[in-house]
């Protein structure tokens, strides 16, 4: 198959088309058959996508399965991925079925519904598959407008700022990348991203409006994809749209929040501004690394006084993305090896947890911790599963929380004792927080009225948490699994970037000259 | 020579004697009830024209000493116009028959406006550009004024009347100056003058004063107060009319003048339309926000374009001009789908024009709803439609003459403008629902036309349609 790729991204864009021209909504019968359609659709993209697992040799360092054709503008339609890339793609397959399976009790425009979540997903697969400066960006921004519509319709009472928020936010950060991407084209004279990996942006020094830039055209460029991709991931102090966005999206909303669209801003870091701009990012990189080491620390506090549980999960999250930007600029094996795996494992985990909120706030419509208390003695099976992910999301160790955390210290601990110092109480703060969210809504004596007649979770609910379970434990104990798959492609990719900053003659003074 | 002068603006011709005919026979025969018949037959003869134009191959040609070119530029700029009016015709013909505003004398007037707007693209001096201009809006002023018995519509014809003749004043003044400057009124005369070294301060005067007067029918700020007002006030029909043909005209016009007759003293005038640029840009996007009128809400929207598209001529390059036509062309083909929604909207046979009553509209008229949310979402320049690439056009001409500044400050106004087509997505998806919702259905043109724009916008993303070589080769013949 020449273009398995394309099959793969849109297939799932296929079956939102067949919904939206061909079939009727609105009763009952039609809005079974849209479900049923989304899910054969997404499961189809699923197993085919398991065959670029099974194509994809981990050893080749470069891109493979690329397709290339002629398009507008100077551009190409290319479409390819390299280690980086290819667990992403099988992160965004896996969780969509399992989000269609999430939504299965959508009452309201169902057809809607499953439409914006498979065009979702066509764009989100395209992002980490685009090998064009320009396709890349196309499909990076699509994406806000299913989600945008996803948040605004099928939203909770505060939905319309949430989503104002959301799209005006990310699009602010992402259009500044768009002048860089001008700006790139211009310099390289493609958009072709294997070609730009192997350009060399000019660092010399210059002065904008009187003030000294070190790193030059590189830093500017790199500043720019920051605006977008921070805002994306999100990194303190941008953060803010994430815990309104997540409070006020629906479930599957927030599950693909923040399983997948939050790993575009760190997928982004690692296929552009480390490689293209190594010297912007080792000028930058004590930023980064403050940044994040601040965001561990403070939102973890935040979360810890939360009294909502989407949004203490949406501040947990904010925390571990941290762990991701501190891993990435740490530009060494572990740490991008950490990061990379800490974004699919929160994948798993930070999914999983927001669909054990949804599992309750189904039965209970509030997610208000204080509604809560001692489910254990009407739901066993759901305080066994919430205990697993929340253990994930402390990072214990079995779980695929720890490799994560444990690899972007280490990594971190390299460049920058302190910043490792700082980082490393978060995941004591993250299993304060985490573990008194569980005491307080599974231990305890059942005493709320409302919570008498509680339900423990369907086989339906069961079959969503089976795989993560597995796949939390799997990559937890046999981490190699993961990491075979991502290691070449980052040797390479560090490789380069300590031949580029060793050339660029960087002098650790000149460095701090420009954090004055 | 005469014949083939005559051969050249053959189209022009059959245009204008069909506009005669049509005159003489209405008047003569049914008066009104002629008007429907004469709408079609205009619309046909346009995209007749259009085809005409459009296949009649390459090769410049001049014809009466100059004054009238007829070349790649003018060719694409003509084919927008000319198909963009027949669009519009086609739009108006249902609506205008059901509000009992179908005069015999609009198509009449829309054709002498075609080929004024024709005239526009293809000047070649400085008075075939003032003929040509104000064929075109004498006709559109008494268009404005259409609906005679309403109060609104009068006080837009006049007061677009009373605006357009100032800027026409000042056209003719910068025009008499340069003439006085350059002792010709050609253009070619004129590049030839102005290319000695810097300008000349009366050429540099006589310059700013004819942008300032074109600056008016482009609508670019700070010449764009008519704006508004015209659009709300004048039928809609009318107002799509506005939004869409002569905005190509004047901005080729615009082009024209610039690169073919100042086309030496770029770093002159490519200031003055930068600023032009960010100015439309900002205000167009800030002021959109607090309009609850579609219709004036609109008319921010092109003020917010025009700046895109004067981006384009900004950075004085090859690449720019392109850029510029892109634009247009999209800005065109966006604009007809809106508006063939906007004429859609109406309650118990009124027309409507509150944003408010869009509430939950896409309940009753998913089909409707969704196209009008590909076309909200282009205009605001949302990748992967159509209307991203216009700006990812611009952007790059701006940046690459150096302009970097100009990209940054437009992106940035994007993103404020994209803020109220999102408002109208939240009146009609996440609205409330209305006692007083609008009517559903509406007529198969419109729906049509709707449709066929969205589905542009979508399907354009693959190849842009062609539009993009058309548009270089016509960038190539104006800047040489």
């Amino acid at each position: 198959m020449d273009n398995l790729l394309s099959i793969v991204t849109f297939l799932p864009a296929l079956a939102a088309a067949i919904l939206a021209l061909f079939m009727r909504g609105g009763d009952a019968a039609a809005d079974r058959n849209a479900k049923w359609l989304a899910m054969v659709a997404t499961t189809a993209t699923f197993v085919i996508s398991l065959f670029i697992l099974f194509q994809f040799d981990a050893s080749d360092t470069g891109f493979q399965m690329v397709e290339e054709g002629d398009w507008i503008m100077g551009m190409n339609y290319k479409m390819g991925v390299d280690g980086i890339s290819v667990l992403f793609v099988m992160l965004t397959t896996f969780m969509m079925p399992l989000t269609i399976l999430a939504s299965w009790d959508v009452k309201t425009r169902v057809k809607e519904y499953m439409i914006a979540f498979l065009l979702l997903e066509t764009l989100m697969l395209g992002v980490f598959m685009a090998l064009d400066l320009v396709l890349f960006y196309l499909f990076f921004e699509a994406g806000l407008i299913p989600m945008f519509l996803i948040i605004g319709i099928w939203g909770g009472q505060n939905r319309i700022y949430a989503s104002f928020k959301f799209f005006l936010y990310t699009f602010l950060g992402s259009v500044l990348m768009l002048v860089a991407m001008v700006a790139m084209y211009a310099d390289a004279g493609t958009t072709d991203i294997p070609t730009l990996l192997a350009h060399e942006f000019a660092f010399a020094d210059f002065e904008v409006l009187g003030i000294h830039i070190v790193g030059g055209m590189q830093t500017m460029l790199w500043l720019a994809f920051f605006a977008s991709f921070a805002v994306k991931m999100p990194m303190w102090p941008v953060h803010t749209w994430l815990p309104d966005a997540h409070v006020q999206a629906p479930t599957a909303g927030s599950v693909v929040l923040a399983a997948i669209l939050l790993k575009m801003g760190g997928y982004g870091f690692l296929r552009f501004s480390l490689p293209m701009f190594p010297v912007g990012s080792e000028v930058m990189a004590p930023l980064v690394f403050w940044m994040s080491a601040i965001a561990i620390v403070y939102t973890s506090l935040v979360a810890l006084v939360q009294e909502d549980m989407k949004k203490l999960i949406a501040y947990s999250s904010v925390a571990h993305m941290g762990y991701v930007t501190m891993g990435i600029f740490a530009a060494n094996q572990q740490g991008v090896d950490g990061a990379i795996f800490q974004m699919i494992s929160h994948g798993f985990v930070s999914g999983a947890l927001f669909l054990c909120v949804g599992v309750i706030y189904d039965r209970m419509h509030t997610r208000e911790i204080d509604a809560y208390g001692g489910l254990v003695n009407r739901m066993p099976a759901y305080a066994l599963i919430f205990m697993l992910f929340t253990m994930a999301n402390v990072g214990l160790p079995g779980t695929s929380g720890f490799i994560g955390e444990f690899l972007t210290l280490m990594g971190i601990f390299q460049v920058n004792t302190w910043v490792a110092a700082v980082a490393a109480t978060g995941v004591i703060f993250s299993a304060a927080y985490a573990l008194w969210l569980y005491r307080r809504v599974v231990f305890g004596d059942l005493i709320k009225e409302s919570l008498k007649t509680i339900q423990d979770m369907t086989p339906r609910e069961r079959w969503i948490f089976a795989p993560l379970v597995v796949m939390t434990l799997w990559l937890g104990v046999y981490p190699s699994a993961a990491l075979d798959i991502i290691g070449p492609s980052v040797g390479v990719l560090v490789d380069n970037y300590d031949t580029a900053v060793a050339a660029a003659d960087l002098g650790g003074p000149v460095v701090a000259e420009a954090n004055h | 020579m005469i014949s083939a002068d005559l051969n050249i603006i053959l189209p022009e011709i059959v245009l204008s004697v069909f506009a005669m005919l049509a005159l003489v026979g209405a008047v003569y025969t049914g008066k009104d009830k002629l008007a429907p018949v004469l709408v079609w037959a205009s619309a046909a003869l346009f995209l007749a024209a259009a085809l005409w134009i459009g296949t009649s191959g390459g090769g410049d040609r001049t014809a009466f000493s100059g004054m009238f070119i007829d070349d790649a530029f003018s060719r694409f700029a003509k084919v927008i116009i000319l198909v963009s009016a027949a669009a519009v015709l086609l739009m108006s013909e249902g609506y205008m028959t059901r509000h009992k505003i179908l005069r015999f004398e609009y198509p009449v007037l829309v054709v002498l406006a075609v080929v004024g707007m024709m005239m526009m693209v293809s000047a070649g001096d400085l008075m075939s550009l003032y003929m040509g201009l104000e064929l075109q809006s004498l006709a559109l002023y008494v268009v404005a004024a259409l609906r005679r018995d309403s109060e609104r519509s009068t006080e837009a014809g006049l007061k677009y009347f009373v605006l357009g003749a100032l800027s026409s004043g000042l056209l003719l003044y910068g025009a008499s100056l340069t003439y006085g400057f350059a002792g010709t009124t050609l253009f070619s005369g004129i590049i030839a003058a102005a290319s000695e070294g810097h300008l000349s301060v009366g050429l540099l005067i006589g310059l700013v004063m004819m942008m300032s007067g074109l600056a008016f029918k482009v609508s670019a700020v700070p010449f764009h107060m008519w704006t508004p007002d015209v659009y709300e006030g004048s039928p809609t029909p009318v107002t799509a009319f506005f939004a869409t043909a002569p905005k190509v005209a004047a901005m080729g016009l615009f082009a024209r003048l610039l690169f073919d007759a100042f086309g030496g003293a770029v770093a002159d005038w490519s200031q003055v339309v930068a600023l032009l640029s960010l100015l439309s840009m900002f205000l167009g996007s800030v002021a959109a926000i607090g309009q609850r009128d579609i219709k004036r809400l609109m008319a921010y929207s092109s003020i917010t374009h025009m700046g895109f598209a004067l981006m384009g001529l900004a950075s004085g390059t090859e690449l720019g001009v392109q850029a510029m036509l892109v634009y247009m062309a999209i800005y065109v083909t966006m604009n007809v789908g809106v508006f063939a929604f906007i004429l859609s909207m109406s309650r118990d046979g009124q027309p409507v024009t509150d944003i408010k009553a869009l509430g939950m509209y896409s309940k009753k008229e998913p089909g409707r709803a969704l196209a009008m949310l590909v076309l909200l979402f282009s205009l605001a320049g949302v990748p992967p439609l159509v209307g991203f690439f216009g700006k990812l056009y611009v952007l790059q001409a701006a940046y690459g003459a150096g302009l970097v500044w100009l990209a940054v400050a437009g992106v940035i106004a994007s993103v404020i403008g994209a803020f109220y087509y999102l408002r109208i997505v939240y009146y009609m998806y996440f609205g409330e629902d209305r006692e007083d919702a609008l009517d559903a259905g509406g007529s198969p043109v419109l729906w049509g036309f709707l449709m066929a724009s969205a589905l542009i916008m979508v399907v354009g993303v693959v190849n842009l349609f062609g539009v993009e070589g058309a548009a270089a080769a016509a960038a190539a013949t104006l800047v040489n």
